[in-house]
């Protein structure tokens, strides 16, 4: 049986999963979904007040929040939507084209 | 193989499907190979429908409908005008009906059949024994008096059997169809 | 000790199911297969079975909650009909592809319209290539046996795929015929418990199903199936031949009815076989050497066994109790042309297109279609391919 870190575009049938069934928790880390993305939020950290409103907003849990504090974002993930930048009330978060 | 093809004509809810199946039965509980099985057109109360017995001592493979039967039933004798009931029925066979009419006075409607014909008057039968009109139980005591399909002794003794398990928690019901079976074993008769 | 009973194709089948004791039976009504879930209905109210009975408010969701109960561990069964069954098609490739190894009691009838309640194959031919097992009946006993055989195939560990065990709609599934049912006990030891190796329930192994497949594995998926569908070959055999051991009657991919030395042959699917089986005995006893194959297991298609079964006949008609609208036959025939194709010496084939919407078969009818074989056996000569018989019509037709 293969982690699915190990079933990729090189798997051949007969190696796969029947019904493509997944036999661990968490696989959905594995996709980055941040390549998906073409406006990128950017924190301001000095701006930022802590208050983490943007977390529990982002659909991606791409916002890590360890012991109360925010970090920068998970740019694996992100898939730039843009909530985080409309819910933060303190304009902590600029949001900018991918590339620029 | 001796094989016993009978075809009964009824009305939706009126039952003959069921009295096709308990003679299926009951040939069965004699050690016979049994089929029993309705034709459906339109499923409504009041509508003519077609049900079929073949009874032999070999399993019959055959599932189509019965085109030349042996025996043919008629439970509701209203049909007689809105049915050729004796379409393909063999002359050397018998067809039954639920009447109190003369032989004469059915013939008008059986297209010439030459072979015999018999009644029962089941409404009186019913009626004497159960207070209610079931057509189901003379009428199948009645066909197998004229098909001779099962040894009569047997038929009765098996039908008391099943009566006693079916109507356990109602024993005054055993007493009445009984006498309906016993009754039209003697009344049926040709005319 | 089998026991002597009279019972129509319906009960039997719910006869089967109470003995099984499946964990979850999600129903809806569809003539002509209601009487399968009202006689449950009453085993579960009686307290013989303790199966958690879903009345669902479709077909779409009978299958879904099938489709459910069999990714969480369970044993999961249904019924259906024609218009039932259509409703259910897209669940029927969801679940084939899920592996979900549900069961399916098929009573055919023809796919509306125009509206008909009566028996042909177009509910279930028009769902033959979703990736299930498909096993015919000719009749009560054979649903029944084939229904204690169904979940053993299906839920092997090299297939995994659902089956649907058919059987024609009123002609046996309302007929009461003479029946040999097996004992409870007997049942329950020969089908067995359904032991998934994973499934959502089970605590130490997280598991997701139904994934979304991206253009790259979808292909694989499906490899996968065709492989299941190929293992299933050997486990219905397999299956067929402990079933043999245990209760005494024989099974295989299809009935050979002499067949040895038949120059000219049928073949077809259903309570059909029965009424060709008496026209046979009596041509036979004309010095006629005809045959007859009913096709029992239609997926997976047994092609290269019937190819040799057919290889030694002059000429075949095969018949088909659906059309198919390819003015090419129907499919039993297109397959089973296909699977003669690369014989050395192979029959002259047509197809008979037969019985739809309950037009009755008789066995005079199947003498025709002999005759008109053995007129081609004659002659040399297949003059038309696709023929129709029991229509009116107010042209001279073949039949």
């Amino acid at each position: 049986m293969l982690k699915a870190a190990n079933i990729n575009e090189k798997t051949p049938w007969q190696e796969m999963h029947p019904g493509g069934e997944v036999y661990e928790g968490g696989t959905s880390a594995l996709t980055k979904t941040g390549e998906w993305r073409s406006m990128r939020p950017v924190w301001n950290k000095d701006a930022c007040k802590q208050c983490l409103l943007c977390a529990p907003f982002c659909p991606d849990s791409s916002i890590p929040v360890k012991d109360m504090v925010r970090d920068d974002f998970d740019y694996d993930h992100c898939k730039g939507c843009g909530i985080c930048v409309t819910v933060c009330p303190f304009k902590a978060i600029d949001f900018v084209k991918e590339g620029e | 193989m001796k094989m016993t093809e009978i075809r009964w004509h009824g009305r939706g809810g009126q039952g003959a499907k069921t009295a096709c199946l308990l003679l299926a039965d009951v040939a069965f509980t004699a050690g016979k190979y049994v089929q029993g099985f309705p034709e459906y057109g339109p499923e409504r109360m009041g509508a003519p429908i077609t049900a079929y017995n073949r009874i032999s001592d070999e399993r019959c493979t055959i599932h189509s409908n019965i085109y030349t039967p042996e025996f043919v039933v008629v439970v509701d004798e209203t049909l007689l005008e809105a049915v050729d009931v004796t379409k393909g029925l063999k002359e050397d066979g018998a067809i039954v009906i639920n009447s109190s009419k003369s032989g004469d006075e059915l013939r008008k409607h059986l297209n010439g059949y030459k072979g015999k014909v018999f009644t029962i008057d089941a409404r009186t039968v019913s009626e004497k024994h159960l207070g209610k009109y079931f057509p189901n139980t003379p009428m199948l005591a009645a066909i197998v008096k004229v098909s001779g399909v099962l040894d009569e002794e047997q038929f009765v003794s098996d039908m008391e059997a099943s009566f006693k398990h079916k109507f356990a928690s109602k024993p005054q019901v055993i007493e009445g169809n009984m006498g309906c079976l016993k009754e039209a074993l003697k009344e049926v008769k040709e005319v | 000790m089998s026991i002597r009973e009279r019972i129509s194709g319906n009960e039997a089948i719910a006869t089967a199911m109470r003995q099984i004791n499946p964990d979850v039976f999600a129903a809806f009504p569809i003539t002509p297969s209601t009487e399968i879930p009202q006689y449950f209905a009453q085993y579960v109210a009686d307290g013989k079975v303790d199966t958690e009975f879903v009345t669902v408010e479709s077909e779409h969701s009978s299958m879904s909650a099938c489709m459910g109960a069999e990714a969480a561990g369970c044993r999961a069964i249904t019924a259906t009909s024609s218009a039932g069954l259509a409703f259910m098609y897209e669940m029927l490739w969801v679940v084939s592809s899920s592996r979900l190894p549900v069961t399916l009691a098929c009573v055919n009838r023809a796919l509306t319209g125009p509206i008909n309640i009566n028996n042909d194959h177009s509910d279930s031919m028009g769902c033959r290539d979703a990736g299930w097992i498909q096993i015919y009946a000719e009749n009560n006993q054979e649903a029944y046996d084939n229904y204690l055989q169904a979940m053993r195939i299906g839920e092997h560990k090299d297939v995994r795929l659902p089956v649907m065990i058919c059987q024609d709609g009123f002609i046996t599934s309302h007929a009461v015929e003479n029946i040999l049912l097996e004992d409870d006990d007997a049942v329950k030891a020969f089908v067995g418990e359904y032991k998934p190796e994973n499934y959502l329930l089970k605590h130490d192994n997280p598991l997701a199903v139904g994934p979304y497949d991206v253009c790259p594995y979808y292909m694989e998926h499906k490899m996968q199936q065709v492989e299941a569908m190929k293992n299933a070959k050997q486990v219905i055999l397999d299956v067929a031949a402990d079933f043999k051991a245990t209760f005494g009657r024989e099974y295989g991919f299809f009935e050979e009815y002499l067949m040895d030395d038949a120059e000219i042959a049928l073949v077809l699917i259903g309570s059909t076989a029965g009424t060709a089986k008496a026209c046979i005995d009596k041509m036979r006893a004309e010095g006629k050497k005809v045959g007859l194959i009913k096709v029992r297991v239609f997926r997976p298609f047994p092609g290269e066994e019937l190819a040799k079964a057919l290889e030694n006949c002059q000429v075949v008609a095969v018949m088909d109790k659906v059309e198919g609208f390819t003015n090419e036959g129907g499919p039993l025939y297109n397959e089973t042309a296909a699977a003669c194709i690369n014989l050395n010496k192979r029959p002259k084939m047509i197809n008979v297109v037969y019985g739809l919407g309950g037009r009755d078969i008789t066995t005079t009818d199947i003498e025709k279609i002999y005759n008109h074989l053995y007129m081609i056996k004659e002659t040399g000569e297949v003059k038309e391919h696709y023929l129709h018989i029991g229509q009116r019509s107010n042209v001279k037709e073949v039949f």
